[in-house]
């Protein structure tokens, strides 16, 4: 071993290289990335994939068989079924990644500020992520959206506002543990007010865990906007959401006949929650050595 | 003497913090009812009267209801109604909103009863296997599992389920509580099952992680390595215990999980034509049956709230060294 290979060696071992090295072990996880990567390049290049607009009717073919000119057939009014099951995805992602943000941010904020501020404050924060964790989310969004109309901006939030307490309470975890550490009671003792202490010791220790928990939460996110939709009352028609392509399925002529109608846009979102929640696993193990 | 003082105080303190929960979500649903769109006078008289009524009837009525009052008195007049059992008429049908959800909170008590208990067949032997069997295939097997229940939407099982059980091979019906001319619990069980187990494996999979957890921590205790060490082989000590302490936290976690459970079912109610409280709530939602869906919403209100204090006091009852704050 030269002099250069030992300086060069502890670069190699830190923590994120750690980190990669563990997340690779987790084999499901590696080929769950591979899924969504597909998935993501099918919703991002849905037009040039497909050839086919998603909301053109064609009532001359209509719930026609897969063919070569409709890869998966077409719909009850003649609407290309692979180029639907694409641009569903956009909205799939679109909609779990901007509810996990929202929830993230939330979180992130109120759990520090409670973790920070402590009293009386703390106690507030956490008898509300009580309350927020102790509701089913779909049933309360069930009611909004029956009482609101359903509109997937309305949806969005409310994913996101019953999402924050996992993170919430994360992060005030993280923040009670650092308040501790020599480094950030120095950074106080010079004058580091909330924001500063937030911004620069609290969320660069607390995001590789709050990275697991967004994760998992786009996965719940995605899966709550697929049933919604199924129930028709998230994104409604004619934008295509895999949950609400599935709506047509509940007659059993369609299911027993039909199968292009409904086992596509639902494999696509059993395939993708699923993918994301393997890869929220294999972050959990990377992030947390303890575990492997 | 001082312990039980103490866990009194305890449980006291939880049912006013429950209290003091439920009174706000009553606000809520309240407030949502001032957004709802439309005349709430029209969703207090049924509506044979309200059709026949002058605009003078409808103005009294208004009166009566307290609906020119400020909104504080308003909210009171709604909250003194619901104790009572009054929660208006459905837009829809007419009849009251009490007796409609009534008559469907059994069928709904039914499936989530059976699709409990099945989840918790389906988690216990799996949560102790993989416990006892850490880091082998049978535990990353049944990693797989849980993840599955609860990444595949219940309403794409469920096509899957009839498509395989009911379309290709006939065992079992899609659809409703019984089979027109025939009646008996055989027939209800059959038509039972497929719901129940489709709501019970959505459910299994965070029971089994929770028990899979809670096992493995007993599992690493001082007292198995006795038990052990006087002689007995893994299935006495799985069975006789530590399966016993594993208990408490999940029995927490269970009760806790009744509003998701229920949640869970309103899907599941939509696809097999089960005639629950879930299949109304989606039905009156899609009608814009505003007084139906605030009935539901406070049975949810009500359902969480129960769930919640009993976790609280299986807790408290389970583990005398929980922290009596």
């Amino acid at each position: 071993m030269t002099a250069v290979d030992i300086a060069v060696a502890p670069a190699r071992r830190s923590p994120a290289r750690l980190a990669v090295r563990r997340f690779v072990r987790h084999r499901i996880a590696v080929v769950s990335v591979g899924v969504l990567l597909v998935v993501v390049i099918g919703a991002v290049f849905a037009g040039p994939i497909s050839g086919h607009s998603p909301t053109t009717i064609d009532l001359f073919h209509i719930r026609a068989s897969p063919s070569e000119k409709h890869w998966l057939g077409t719909d009850s009014t003649g609407r290309d079924v692979f180029s639907r099951l694409l641009y569903a995805g956009r909205v799939s992602l679109g909609v779990g990644v901007a509810a996990a943000l929202i929830a993230v941010v939330i979180g992130t904020v109120l759990g520090s500020l409670a973790g920070l501020l402590g009293g009386w404050v703390d106690q507030t924060v956490m008898r509300l992520a009580d309350i927020f964790l102790s509701f089913p989310s779909l049933v309360v969004m069930i009611v909004v959206a029956g009482i609101l109309g359903p509109s997937v901006i309305t949806m969005v939030l409310a994913i996101g506002l019953f999402q924050w307490p996992t993170c919430g309470r994360l992060v005030r975890g993280v923040t009670l543990s650092l308040r501790e550490q020599e480094y950030v009671q120095a950074s106080r003792a010079v004058g580091a007010g909330p924001v500063w202490l937030m911004a620069r010791h609290i969320i660069p220790a607390a995001l590789p865990p709050v990275s697991v928990v967004a994760t998992l939460g786009v996965a719940q996110a995605i899966g709550l906007e697929a049933t919604l939709s199924f129930l028709g009352l998230g994104v409604q028609p004619p934008q295509p959401s895999w949950g609400n392509m599935l709506t047509d399925a509940q007659s059993l002529t369609v299911i027993r006949s039909m199968p292009w109608l409904w086992l596509p846009p639902g494999l696509a979102v059993a395939i993708t929650v699923l993918a994301v929640n393997f890869i929220g696993d294999g972050l959990r193990d990377a992030v947390d050595p303890r575990r492997s | 003497m001082e312990h039980l003082q103490l866990m009194g105080a305890y449980i006291l303190r939880r049912l006013l913090i429950n209290l003091l929960v439920f009174a706000l979500i009553t606000v809520a649903i309240f407030m949502l009812v001032h957004a709802a769109p439309g005349d709430p006078v029209k969703m207090m008289i049924p509506p044979d009267q309200l059709n026949s009524g002058s605009a003078a009837f409808i103005a009294a009525k208004r009166h009566e209801l307290g609906l020119d009052q400020s909104v504080f008195l308003q909210y009171w007049h709604w909250l003194d109604n619901a104790v009572h059992g009054n929660l208006g008429y459905s837009l829809v049908s007419g009849r009251s909103v009490t007796s409609l959800l009534s008559e469907r909170i059994g069928p709904t008590i039914e499936l989530m009863g059976v699709g409990l208990a099945l989840s918790l067949l389906i988690a216990f032997p799996l949560g102790i296997i993989a416990a006892v069997r850490r880091n082998t295939a049978v535990d990353y097997a049944a990693t797989v599992v849980s993840l599955g229940s609860v990444s595949i939407p219940a309403f794409f099982l469920a096509l899957l389920a009839i498509y395989v059980l009911t379309l290709r091979f006939q065992l079992l019906p899609s659809a409703g509580m019984s089979t027109p001319g025939a009646s008996g619990l055989i027939d209800l069980l059959r038509h039972l099952l497929l719901p129940a187990l489709i709501l019970g494996f959505g459910n299994s999979g965070p029971f089994m992680r929770y028990i899979r957890s809670s096992m493995i921590s007993e599992l690493g205790s001082d007292y198995v390595r006795t038990a052990e060490a006087k002689g007995a082989g893994p299935i006495r000590v799985v069975v006789r215990h530590t399966l016993r302490n594993a208990l408490i936290p999940v029995l927490t976690i269970i009760a806790l999980s009744l509003p998701g459970v229920l949640a869970g079912a309103v899907v599941i109610e939509k696809v097999f034509a089960w005639p629950g409280m879930g299949q109304l709530a989606v039905s009156s939602v899609q009608q814009q049956d505003y007084s139906v869906i605030i009935g539901f919403a406070l049975i949810i209100a009500i359902l969480v709230l129960l769930s919640n204090l009993v976790a609280d006091l299986l807790y408290t009852v389970a583990d005398p060294r929980v922290r009596l704050r």
